[in-house]
């Protein structure tokens, strides 16, 4: 296992700053347009977290023109520029599934104090 | 030239290539020790036998330690096996010859073979891919075999898939590409998944259907 962390570890992020399911974020995803790169800022709610080490992910739930887009990112990716913690949100479960059929106002999330 | 090397299955886990996150099995492998060479004269046909992982002096007994003894390798190894050894072109195949990671590089296509993680007494429907019966509205036929064939013949034909023990077999996976070769810490990563289960033996070959990139 130890073996494992070696290998994997000079592709972890140490950097990361410390988000939740049920945080705002804004993810500043890197994307290659034929030779040009460019940044794109991904903007949401943590739906989830899951995974340890380099295969860690978590789940970003955005509404964009009314339609609900959920995207996947491995955390530790080389694409993902930055990651933005905007709000921390108040929640009792690790997984958001009960967002998937919820819109507007019932997809609110609270505050943490 | 057909090349092999003995590994341990270590587990899995991810890498990142070009932005990309690529699945990979750490294979620890090597290093190996030439035990034994057979030859046409005295064994009928031509091999190499190699060692793989070191084995406690106190449990090894003293006609395996005369087998090490003759290949001047010191230190007894657990893991004997016939593999095909590559030889360069400046070296000459010896007793107690080092097998190391460097024979294989990035990119280059591999076959794994191990023996595959063992299931116990399974139904058709696992072991063979049945399909199920329905499984509700008083079907009364759920995962059941099936028919076993005709009454014509009298007898059940030899070779019908029925259950019954299923997994522990030696599986080959073929064409694997190697995502990268730590040689320093006797590491091959493989794109994908191989056969067996964590601390499993597996044998690293090159590919016998496509040749590296």
């Amino acid at each position: 296992m130890d073996i494992i962390k070696a290998i994997t570890d000079e592709y972890l992020k140490s950097d990361l700053p410390e988000f939740r399911p049920g945080d705002t974020v804004k993810v500043h995803v890197k994307v290659v347009e034929g030779e040009k790169e460019r940044i794109q800022v991904y903007e949401g709610v943590v739906v989830k977290r899951q995974g340890k080490g380099a295969t860690e992910t978590f789940t970003v739930r955005r509404v964009a023109y009314g339609v609900v887009v959920e995207r996947t990112f491995p955390v530790h990716s080389p694409r993902i520029d930055k990651i933005e913690v905007i709000r921390f949100g108040r929640v009792r479960r690790a997984k958001l599934y009960y967002l998937k059929d919820r819109i507007g106002k019932a997809a609110r999330i609270k505050d943490k104090k | 030239m057909t090349k092999a090397i003995l590994g341990k299955k270590l587990g899995m886990t991810s890498i990142f290539q070009n932005g990309k996150m690529i699945p990979v099995t750490v294979i620890q492998a090597g290093p190996c020790y030439v035990t034994q060479i057979k030859s046409k004269e005295n064994d009928g046909y031509e091999g190499v036998q190699v060692g793989f992982l070191p084995r406690k002096k106190q449990r090894t007994n003293k006609p395996l330690m005369g087998h090490f003894a003759k290949a001047s390798i010191e230190s007894p190894l657990k893991i004997l096996k016939e593999i095909p050894v590559a030889v360069q072109e400046n070296q000459e195949l010896a007793l107690g010859m080092e097998i190391k990671t460097d024979i294989f590089e990035k990119g280059e296509i591999i076959d794994v073979t191990g023996t595959s993680k063992g299931k116990g007494f399974a139904g058709s429907i696992k072991r063979h891919g049945f399909s199920c019966g329905p499984m509700g509205h008083g079907s009364h036929f759920h995962r059941a075999n099936g028919s076993n064939g005709t009454i014509d013949p009298g007898h059940v034909f030899k070779g019908k898939k029925m259950p019954g023990r299923m997994g522990g077999n030696k599986v080959t996976v073929q064409n694997l590409e190697i995502a990268d070769v730590i040689i320093d810490m006797n590491i091959i990563l493989v794109k994908g998944a191989i056969p067996g289960s964590k601390k499993s033996i597996v044998t690293v070959k090159s590919a016998i259907k496509k040749q590296g990139r």
